[in-house]
């Protein structure tokens, strides 16, 4: 058991580092490709004041996202999760809910499986819908922005958190009112938390009640 | 070349890119369900997969609408691929936008000059590449040292996954009290989301307690989708009386 066991995870990592790898080099290689199609180079003034813009905080998210989503999505879910994207609100709370159900934990072999299966089936059933999407999208445009649905998209992360909330808060209870505590206190009194920075307090989140638990944990409390 | 933003050849190397990254997802699916079959985990694949994919809708039209809002600057295929991989709805609008406004340029416009077009293809792939060049690199030792700590004290382990959820669960939980404040001005449109979530927690107690006492187990397989959708839907009239 402990051989085979061995060689499913070491295959996870060894293909995962293949395909990671390659994928990597393909998107890099997509705006490279377009300068040579169509001659011309990028404009460096603009590209640096963009990046300058962009890559500090994401990149840092990025760093914290790495060592805060690869325990929870197990080694396979993570390979695909960090190409395909939209974690925090579609691959891992659809994983998190396939393990809950299948009575699994990420880190061990049945998670992982469970947890690559759901993120592997969520990465193709998206990448599937926008195809459709772009194959249709004149008729699909004013349907996406009619005034009535675009309230029910806006708050897509509201509705999923609500019913996550309830399977997870109910059974560590104890456990959850510090950090809920804190994330509220947080979000209500700093404006500068919104939307767009929810990104930075997961990571914030998780080592606050990975910390409380331990706390909890060696008082016996938990 | 003539560039256009929706030449068709841009539109024959996203997909290409596109089936690739489909490719490596159907590779560990299969590879995950032999190995769930060995495991004894049968029962499962079949619901994991079909709750994973109805729960996958929504949110992928709510990327896909992230598609539709971008390709007004930028054409289909940049967004195309963008949003299929790495980034979320969030980062790409960003990114896109910073690129944008280095070159001067508004959000709403067409995008015709091609070096503007390779420029902000660059900012949005360079900008979110950490996760993408770092993982290959580092989830083995992250895992393996994981591995460890559970092995050594199982309860431990099992307590260390649910902090972690919780802790991203209860991030989000404040994001959706990042409003509220404003009643205080009068604006009652940060309670939106309170009600959305709070909608969206009833429906999912409620699918958990008809589940458990009339012992239907497939409801709990399509919980989650259904208070996801329940609470979408619970936003239209939500923002109706108080105001979006």
């Amino acid at each position: 058991m402990k051989n085979t066991n061995l060689s499913y995870m070491e295959s996870v990592h060894k293909y995962g580092r293949i395909w990671g790898i390659a994928v990597a080099c393909v998107l890099f290689a997509f705006p490279v490709a377009l300068s040579l199609i169509f001659s011309t180079a990028p404009d460096f003034g603009v590209l640096l004041k963009g990046i300058f813009a962009t890559a500090p905080m994401y990149w840092a998210v990025g760093i914290v996202e790495i060592f805060t989503y690869v325990p929870m999505l197990g080694a396979g879910g993570t390979y695909l999760s960090f190409v395909t994207g939209n974690i925090s609100n579609l691959k891992l709370p659809c994983a998190i809910d396939a393990m809950e159900r299948a009575g699994v934990k990420a880190s061990d072999e049945e998670g992982e499986v469970i947890s690559t299966i759901a993120i592997a089936v969520s990465s193709i059933v998206t990448t599937l819908i926008i195809i459709i999407g772009v194959i249709c999208i004149v008729p699909l445009t004013p349907v996406l922005e009619s005034p009535v649905l675009v309230p029910a998209f806006d708050m897509i992360l509201p509705a999923l958190f609500g019913g996550l909330a309830v399977v997870f808060i109910s059974k560590n209870l104890k456990l959850s009112i510090a950090p809920i505590i804190l994330m509220l206190i947080l979000f209500i009194f700093i404006p500068a938390l919104n939307a767009s920075t929810v990104g930075i307090m997961v990571p914030v989140g998780v080592i606050f009640t990975v910390i409380v638990a331990r706390i909890l944990y060696k008082k016996g409390a938990l | 070349m003539t560039f256009n933003v929706n030449h068709p050849l841009l539109f024959v190397i996203v997909g290409a890119i596109i089936a690739i990254v489909l490719a490596q997802s159907a590779f560990f699916l299969t590879r995950a369900i032999k190995r769930a079959k060995e495991l004894g985990l049968g029962e499962h694949i079949k619901k994991t997969v079909i709750s994973a994919a109805i729960f996958t809708i929504a949110p992928a039209v709510a990327v896909l609408i992230g598609v539709v809002a971008l390709s007004k600057s930028l054409g289909i295929p940049l967004p195309w691929l963008r949003l299929s991989v790495i980034g979320s709805i969030t980062y790409e609008t960003v990114a896109a936008g910073n690129a944008l406004e280095a070159a001067n340029m508004s959000a709403g416009t067409t995008v015709a000059d091609p070096s503007i077009y390779i420029t902000i293809a660059w900012v949005m792939t360079v900008g979110i590449a950490a996760g993408l060049i770092l993982v290959p690199f580092v989830t083995k030792k992250l895992q393996s040292g994981l591995a460890k700590v559970g092995m050594k004290d199982k309860k431990w382990g099992e307590i260390f996954n649910n902090a972690m959820f919780l802790g991203m669960i209860s991030a989000f939980l404040g994001y959706v009290f990042c409003d509220v404040g404003l009643i205080a001005k009068g604006d009652t449109s940060g309670l939106i989301p309170v009600c959305v979530m709070a909608t969206s927690a009833v429906v999912m107690a409620i699918c958990g307690t008809i589940a458990t006492k009339c012992k239907i187990r497939w409801l709990t397989d399509y919980a989650l989708p259904m208070s996801l959708i329940a609470g979408m839907a619970s936003a239209i009239p939500f923002t109706m009386l108080l105001g979006g």
